[in-house]
C-alpha cells in the first residue's frame, strides 16, 4: 500500500468513524415541504380524543336513511349482519363459547366507527360519503346498539365523549408483554 | 367467527381433494438408461425475459380461502409451505392479506407524506426515496391470524401451508424509517406514528415510535426486485418480527401523533379475545413457533425406512436457539439441526434424519428462541388463552403417521 493509499484509508476511517460516533447517516434531504392544504386533503385519521373530526353532525334518524341506501345490502337490516359483518348486538357474549363481536359488544372507541366508515365504507365506494352522512351513520349504529339516543347528534364535540360498553375489557400489552 | 372458520374449512377440504396436494411418485422408466432422453436429441427452448417455474411444478401454488361476501380482494392467500425448502419464499408465493384488493399504483404518481408532530412536514417521491441509504435484511412476515385454525375444537384437515402459510420470508431492501423521520425533524420522544396505506381501505395502524426509530424500514425491494403489487408496491412499511398487519402496504402517509389512533384494525380486529371475555390489545411481536413441513398433512410415507424431517421455525422476539423434534408422540425429544445462517426474526430451517419403523406415531416440533420463549403445547395454550381468539396462535403442531404411511393433522 502506497503512502497515498494509506492516507486515503486513514481519512475514510476517520470519516466513517465520525459518522458512527454521531450515530447519524448522511441523507440527501429530498423531501419537499408539505403545505397545510396538502396535509388537510390527506389527513383523515381521527383519534379517540376527537382530534381530526371534521365540522358537521348527524343523528340516528337521518343515519337510518343513509344506512338503508349505502350499508344494508352488505350488513343486513338494522346491522343484523349477512352477508357481511354483524354490527349490532352480542352484548354479554364475549366470554361464552360463541362470542359475537359487534360495534356495540366489542369496539372500545366510538371515534373508530367514524374513522373507519369515512375511510373505507361503503366497500365499493370508499371516501364517497359526506361528513354529515358519516356522522349520521355512526349515530345510527351507536343508537341501534343502545349506546346513544335516537335524537342525540354526533359531532366533533359529542362523539369523543361516547363511552363504549366494552372499553374497560381491553388489556394493553405493549410495551410490556404479560402473556 | 366459528361459522367463518367452518366455511373456510369446508371449502379448503374441497380444494385439497381437487388439486390432490399429495406426494406422487414420479412416473418411472421414461428416461432410464440405456435410452437417451428425447430432450437431448433436439435443441431446447430459447430465452425468457422473465422466468417462470418449471411447468411440472404448476401445482405449487398459494391457497386462496375466500374473499368477504360480495368482494374479490378482502381475504388472504397462503404460502404452500409443504412444497418449499430452504428459508426464502419465492416472491410469487409470498402470502397476501389484503383488506380491499390490490391497488394499481403508478409509482411516478405515488407520494409519501410525513407530518404531525414534526418540525418539517415532507412529501417524498419514489425517485427521491431511491437515492437514500438502504439496508437489506432477511426477515419473516407473519399475519397475526396465521395458524388460527388451531383454535378450532377439531384439527383442520388441511396441509401445513393451508394452516400455517400466512408466514413467508424474504430479503427486504429499503430505507431505514429513522432517516426520514430525522429529516422531518421528529421529536424522538413523540410516542406514536400512524401509518396509512393507499388502498381502497386506506388500511391504517398506530406504530410505537420506539419501533419506528429502531429497525423499521420503508421496504422498496423484495428478494432483489421491486415489491410485488400484492405486497405493497411501491412502498411498504416493514416492522421486523411484528404482526404483519402493521407492516402497512402501499404506504402513503405517516403522521406523528401523541397517542394511538385506535383504528379499526387495532381495536375491532387484531386484538385477542381471551376465554374470560377480556381482550389483549397491542400484542405486537409474533410468538416463537415451528411447524414440520415434511412430512405433513396430506402426504404419505412409502413404507418403513430413512426419511428426512424438515421444517420451519421463527420468532418475532429474536433468533431461534433450538428446535426439538419428537417422533414418538412426545416421549423423547431430539435437537434438530438448524441450517445456517440462523438470523433474527427470520425463518430458520430445521432438519432431522428419522428412521421410521413403520408403526403408527405422532411427530411434533417445539421451538425455543434466544429470549428463552418456548413454543407451548396446544392443550396448554388453549387452557391459557381460550379458543375464542383469532390471532397469535403459536401452539405446537402435531402430525400423526398411520401404519399405512398416511400423515394427518391431529391434536396430540
Amino acid at each position: 500500500m502506497s503512502m497515498r493509499e494509506l492516507a486515503c484509508a486513514a481519512l475514510a476511517l476517520a470519516v466513517t468513524g465520525c459518522a458512527a460516533a454521531a450515530g447519524r447517516v448522511e441523507t440527501p434531504n429530498l423531501g419537499r415541504p408539505a403545505t397545510a392544504a396538502e396535509i388537510a386533503g390527506w389527513d383523515i385519521s381521527v383519534g379517540p380524543d376527537g382530534v381530526g373530526l371534521p365540522p358537521g353532525g348527524g343523528t340516528a334518524t337521518k343515519g337510518a336513511i343513509v344506512y338503508e341506501q349505502k350499508c344494508q345490502a352488505c350488513h343486513g337490516a338494522k346491522g343484523a349482519g349477512q352477508p357481511n359483518d354483524r354490527l349490532v348486538g352480542g352484548h354479554g357474549t364475549l366470554a361464552s363459547k360463541t362470542p359475537v363481536r359487534t360495534i356495540g359488544s366489542y369496539w372500545p372507541y366510538a371515534t373508530t366507527v367514524f374513522d373507519y366508515v369515512r375511510r373505507a365504507m361503503p366497500y365499493v365506494q370508499p371516501q364517497s360519503l359526506t361528513d354529515d352522512d358519516v356522522y349520521a351513520v355512526t349515530a345510527y349504529l351507536l343508537n341501534l346498539n343502545g349506546i346513544i339516543g335516537e335524537n342525540d347528534e354526533m359531532n366533533a364535540q359529542t362523539l369523543p365523549k361516547v363511552r363504549m360498553p366494552n372499553q374497560a375489557n381491553f388489556i394493553v400489552i405493549y410495551p410490556r408483554r404479560e402473556r | 367467527m366459528n361459522g367463518t372458520r367452518r366455511r373456510f374449512l369446508e371449502w379448503s377440504i374441497g380444494v385439497l381433494a381437487a388439486t390432490g396436494v399429495l406426494t406422487r411418485a414420479r412416473e418411472a422408466a421414461a428416461a432410464d438408461p440405456p435410452d437417451v432422453p428425447p430432450w437431448m436429441k433436439s435443441p431446447g427452448a430459447g430465452f425468457n425475459e422473465y422466468g417462470a417455474p418449471a411447468k411440472y411444478e404448476n401445482k405449487v401454488t398459494r391457497t386462496f380461502a375466500r374473499s368477504q361476501a360480495g368482494t374479490t380482494g378482502s381475504g388472504a392467500i397462503r404460502t404452500p409451505l409443504e412444497a418449499l425448502e430452504g428459508t426464502i419464499t419465492p416472491s410469487g408465493l409470498h402470502f397476501e392479506r389484503s383488506h380491499s384488493g390490490v391497488p394499481d399504483i403508478d409509482p411516478a404518481k405515488h407520494r409519501l407524506l410525513i407530518h404531525g408532530m414534526v418540525k418539517r412536514p415532507l412529501i417524498f417521491t419514489l425517485d427521491a426515496l431511491l437515492r437514500y441509504p438502504m439496508v437489506s435484511r432477511v426477515h419473516f412476515l407473519e399475519c397475526a391470524g396465521n395458524s388460527q385454525l388451531l383454535y378450532q375444537p377439531t384439527p383442520p384437515t388441511l396441509t401445513a401451508g393451508q394452516t400455517h402459510g400466512l408466514v413467508s420470508c424474504s430479503e427486504w431492501t429499503g430505507v431505514p424509517l429513522r432517516l426520514l423521520l430525522e429529516e422531518a425533524g421528529v421529536d424522538p420522544r413523540a410516542p406514536w406514528l400512524l401509518a396509512e396505506g393507499a388502498d381502497a381501505a386506506a388500511m391504517s395502524r398506530s406504530i410505537p415510535m420506539a419501533k419506528a426509530m429502531d429497525d423499521a424500514m420503508l421496504a422498496l425491494f423484495q428478494n432483489g426486485e421491486r415489491l410485488r403489487p400484492e405486497n405493497g408496491y411501491p412502498i411498504r412499511l416493514f416492522l421486523p418480527g411484528w404482526e404483519g398487519n402493521m407492516s402497512v402496504k402501499w404506504l402513503r402517509r405517516l403522521k406523528v401523533v401523541p397517542a394511538p389512533i385506535m383504528t379499526k384494525d387495532e381495536t375491532s380486529r387484531y386484538t385477542d379475545l381471551q376465554g374470560d371475555g377480556k381482550s389483549l390489545m397491542f400484542t405486537y411481536p409474533m410468538e416463537v413457533k415451528s411447524v414440520i413441513t415434511r412430512p405433513s398433512h396430506g402426504m404419505s410415507l412409502a413404507g418403513a425406512g430413512l426419511y428426512q424431517i424438515s421444517g420451519l421455525a421463527w420468532s418475532g422476539e429474536g433468533r431461534i436457539r433450538k428446535v426439538e423434534v419428537t417422533t414418538d408422540g412426545g416421549r423423547t425429544w431430539i435437537n434438530a439441526a438448524l441450517t445456517e445462517p440462523v438470523l433474527p426474526r427470520a425463518l430458520t430451517r430445521f432438519r432431522l434424519p428419522w428412521r421410521w419403523d413403520g408403526a403408527a406415531t405422532v411427530l411434533k416440533s417445539r421451538a425455543v428462541d434466544d429470549a428463552g420463549n418456548v413454543q407451548p403445547e396446544r392443550d396448554r395454550f388453549i387452557a391459557e388463552h381460550g379458543s375464542n381468539a383469532i390471532f397469535h396462535c403459536n401452539a405446537i403442531q402435531a402430525w400423526s403417521v398411520a401404519a399405512s404411511g398416511e400423515v394427518k393433522h391431529v391434536y396430540a
